[in-house]
């Protein structure tokens, strides 16, 4: 007991560390965020659940979660993809290529949203030519999903390409020499590997979509029911000065959010246990 | 990425060194606030979002007016952004001396929600406290190719509508209003009927923006929809100055006189100091150059005689107001806007038809 | 590359099977590649290429009006303002709290680390409505702000906190896992052998969290030049004043000053291409010193 003690307090300052981040974290975020649930505990529970469970309310649910969610799959998808791509092969631009997987972090979201619904109105660029098959992106659900997947691409590219970099080549050979294909190889090495990094970037591009609003607004069409997504709601909540239905489904949202990620971190949490 | 033990600490301490002293020294400088001097006065003008171009003149021509009188400089500054939001970031405590809103509930909430301004605001400058007003008017694209002639046309099952949100919009509850009011001309006051003729302008609706400005960059540079039910100005303004040759403007037989009123906050002048010139300023855009200014921004001058000079550049409309026909804006908003109210319900039976 | 080989060589034989056996063919590389750079080509380099050529458009002159417009500088002081009051913050917690997280178990620790990543979680417009809800004048602290004459939002201290709430996470975010998978033997063997905490983290610990560190702050920085939803919520826009950039691009825009608009993007948009390639230069350069050092 007094060993393992003693081993823990070789490295100090974890009351240092631990107390600033704590405090930075109260002041900065977690008293507010406190606050405001408090906030919203001052509504009668009739008031909230009738505020957060109106039809249009519900509706635009369907749109963020629904459309998160697809965003965040493609972005797994290709996310992977082109993290595989950067790490294992040679192409010429490719470390301008790799710089540019940052840019929906550094481009200002409303920015991304003017810049996407100029190109993929049917008159821009690109959604003149989907025009022609009768597609249409801008201000459709499409649109939506096309926002969300943009500024959630860096989140999986970032966190499966370090895995992939530190991924020891060694085990690749192992699994062959042993006679497995390359397959098999990714399947059973791979892919366990990079497991948790995949949950994670698919969590927080799912979390990122779901509150997104700045690059939306320009490309959704904001229709109630049909392309209006849930932060826009909030605030035509609170410009109506109905800032307790806005609170209501603002904590929702956050409500939300925190299991996915509790839930992302167990998993992940488990992952290690399991191949770590 | 991430090599271990290469470089030397002292590298890396230099360049957080740099970063930081750089950043310091970029905020500092560039952060080190003009002063303002003591011999000028400042206002926060709190504004709707199509009167950009206006205001920003306006305010250099009273500038010039006020230093010929007081020896003293008054720097308006501006905000601008959706009548609804406008009015309410007043109410969270933005220090604004003047709100020059989209419509009149907006500035009654600073009255009904924070106490800013005496229930009788609207009383205290002419017209309604309207300096300027407008009309609500279509726009359609160049040759009226949907053929297009006034409101009986909007719901044609081949003709999509572009109107902002009027939940956040100004401009947008004065569309609203315009149509329901047409409507209830001609079915004789029928209201359902007139329910029915508004929902299904809503059911060709295909975007619902935010703001006025935001409706008008849909329907100009994105060339959605084939007709803008628009304020008469920013109509104006889209045929003049964004697409020329590429619209034409649509004069309904019947539309509603939008009245933007304007209003000192009175909470803040007195605390600030600011009542005199704040005052001034709202008074001075009756004057006849400001008048003037008005009808260049394609305002409707509230003076009949100036208004009467301008005649060739604003469509011959006959007009309804809101206190006529709805009672005014209190019973408009609550009756048509508000949660559960009959814009709510046209929305929710368009999608769960 | 393989190419395709008739001498029986034994070494090479097993080497080509070795590299079979952890690549892929050539089709499906370049397939893979192509499909990528598809993907990337219509996600970012379009939308990247839309805002220079929307800022450059009608040539230089009239993107350097834009930019020197006094309302754009006064937005782009202010952007800059409180990038050096956030970052510095934003880093300082975010080597704070990897340095817990990272060298010491306690309980409750994976709920501290799905905490740091809420923000993450929470729409832009619910951090401003939190804000509006606490410091308005109709919240709860509110009319004790007024009566003292203090303003926070609708004034700098309202964006920054905003700003700082929602770029929290990014510097710790990069360093937790970085830090967690180096362990902490060094910095024991750097404390056995009497260096005290503060020089063993400067010694042991920074130059091995360097790059993630400096990773980190470059996306914090970019982030906190490029919030928009929280900012819209709590600046009031107030031209000259509590117009960020993001802001400014937004009135542009809604003034139909299009070029103007693109035109600040395309400063954003440059600055964090000359970070991205000032990261890229220095790893390249770092790689090829180690490289030189193993050879």
């Amino acid at each position: 007991m007094s060993i393992t003690l003693v081993k823990r307090r070789v490295i100090p300052g974890f009351g240092l560390t631990i107390g600033f981040t704590l405090l930075y974290m109260g002041l900065v975020f977690l008293i507010p965020v406190g606050a405001f649930l408090l906030y919203t505990t001052t509504m009668s529970w009739e008031a909230f659940w009738s505020a957060v469970t109106q039809r249009q309310v519900v509706a635009s649910y369907k749109l963020s979660f629904g459309g998160s969610l697809i965003a965040a799959s493609i972005n797994l998808v290709f996310g992977t993809l082109v993290a595989w791509v950067l790490v294992r092969y040679r192409f010429p631009g490719k470390r301008f290529v790799d710089a540019l997987v940052d840019l929906p972090f550094a481009l200002p979201t409303a920015v991304a949203g003017i810049a996407l619904v100029t190109l993929y109105a049917s008159t821009g660029w690109v959604g003149q030519y989907l025009d022609i098959f009768g597609i249409r992106v801008a201000y459709t659900q499409l649109g939506v999903v096309l926002a969300l997947t943009y500024i959630g691409l860096p989140f999986v590219v970032r966190t499966v390409q370090p895995v992939l970099e530190d991924l020891e080549t060694e085990l690749e050979e192992a699994s062959a020499s042993l006679g497995a294909d390359r397959l098999t190889t990714i399947r059973h090495v791979i892919f366990p590997a990079l497991f948790p990094a995949l949950l994670t970037g698919y969590a927080l591009a799912f979390a990122r979509a779901l509150g997104e609003y700045g690059s939306v607004v320009f490309i959704s069409g904001n229709l109630p029911f049909r392309t209006e997504i849930t932060p826009l709601l909030i605030v035509a909540k609170a410009e109506q000065y109905d800032y307790h239905g806005a609170a209501a489904i603002g904590t929702v949202m956050l409500v939300a959010a925190f299991l996915m990620l509790l839930i992302i971190n167990g998993l992940q949490w488990w992952a290690s246990r399991r191949h770590g | 990425m991430h090599p271990p033990h290469s470089a030397s600490p002292w590298q890396f301490s230099k360049l957080t060194a740099a970063i930081l002293i750089g950043g310091a020294v970029l905020a500092g400088g560039l952060s080190t606030p003009v002063q303002a001097q003591s011999a000028n006065v400042e206002l926060l003008n709190v504004s709707y979002d199509p009167t950009r171009e206006f205001y920003r003149e306006y305010n250099d021509l009273f500038n010039t007016f006020w230093q010929a009188e007081h020896d003293q400089s008054v720097i308006v500054r501006q905000s601008h952004g959706g009548s609804g939001s406008q009015g309410r970031s007043i109410v969270d405590g933005i220090d604004a001396d003047v709100a020059t809103l989209a419509l009149a509930y907006d500035i009654d909430a600073l009255h009904d929600r924070a106490d800013l301004i005496p229930a009788d605001w609207q009383a205290r400058l002419p017209n309604n406290s309207s300096p300027y007003t407008s009309a609500i008017v279509l726009l359609v694209r160049d040759g009226n190719p949907k053929n297009i002639q006034g409101w009986d046309d909007l719901v044609r099952d081949d003709v999509e509508v572009i109107t902002p949100n009027p939940k956040t919009s100004g401009g947008a509850r004065w569309n609203f209003l315009a149509l329901w009011g047409y409507g209830l001309e001609k079915f004789d006051g029928d209201e359902e009927k007139t329910y029915d003729f508004v929902r299904q302008v809503y059911e060709n609706v295909p975007v619902l923006d935010s703001g006025a400005r935001g409706a008008t960059n849909t329907f100009v540079q994105r060339r959605l929809g084939d007709v803008f039910i628009a304020w008469e100005n920013e109509a104006i303004l889209s045929l003049e100055q964004l697409g020329r040759g590429e619209f034409e403007l649509v004069v309904p037989s019947l539309s509603i006189l939008a009245e933007p009123p304007v209003t000192v906050v009175d909470a803040n002048v007195d605390r600030k100091g600011t009542r005199e010139v704040a005052e001034t300023y709202l008074e001075h855009l009756y004057s006849d150059e400001a008048q003037h200014l008005a009808a260049k921004h394609y305002y409707r001058p509230s003076n009949p005689d100036i208004l009467s000079q301008y005649s060739e550049d604003f469509p011959d409309v006959e007009l309804f107001t809101v206190n006529d026909v709805f009672g005014g804006w209190r019973e408009a908003q609550q009756r048509f806007f508000n949660d559960g109210g009959v814009f709510d319900d046209i929305l929710e039976e368009i999608n769960t038809q | 590359m393989i190419t395709p080989s008739t001498v029986i060589d034994t070494n090479d034989t097993i080497a080509k099977r070795w590299r079979r056996a952890t690549e892929e063919p050539v089709w499906i590389r370049i397939t893979l590649i192509t499909i990528a750079l598809t993907f990337l080509t219509l996600f970012l380099v379009l939308p990247l290429t839309v805002v220079l050529y929307g800022a450059f458009e009608h040539g230089i002159g009239v993107w350097y009006a834009a930019v020197s417009d006094p309302d754009a500088l006064s937005a782009i002081r202010l952007t800059l303002l409180i990038v050096a009051i956030v970052v510095p913050l934003n880093t300082l917690f975010g080597v704070a709290a990897a340095w817990s997280i990272a060298k010491f178990e306690f309980r409750g620790k994976s709920i501290l680390i799905s905490l740091i990543d809420m923000p993450f979680a929470i729409s832009p417009v619910v951090v401003g409505l939190i804000f509006v809800i606490l410091f308005g004048s109709q919240g709860w602290l509110g009319p004790w702000l007024s009566s003292n004459d203090m303003r926070i939002i609708f004034a700098v201290p309202g964006i920054v906190i905003v700003i700082a709430f929602g770029t929290l996470p990014f510097i710790a975010r990069e360093l937790i896992p970085l830090m967690q998978q180096q362990g902490k033997e060094e910095e024991e063997a750097s404390l056995t052998l009497g260096a005290n905490g503060w020089k063993t983290f400067w010694y042991v610990t920074l130059p091995n969290i360097k790059w993630g560190l400096i990773y980190g702050i470059i996306l914090c920085n970019a982030r906190a030049m490029g919030e928009f939803g929280a900012v819209a919520v709590v600046s009031g826009r107030i031209r000259g004043e509590t117009n960020t950039m993001p802001l400014h691009i937004e009135v542009l825009y809604n003034e139909y000053m299009f070029t103007a608009a693109f035109a600040v993007s395309s400063l954003l948009t440059g600055l964090a291409l000359v970070t991205i390639a000032i990261k890229s230069a220095v790893e390249w350069n770092d790689e090829r010193r180690q490289r030189i050092a193993a050879a």
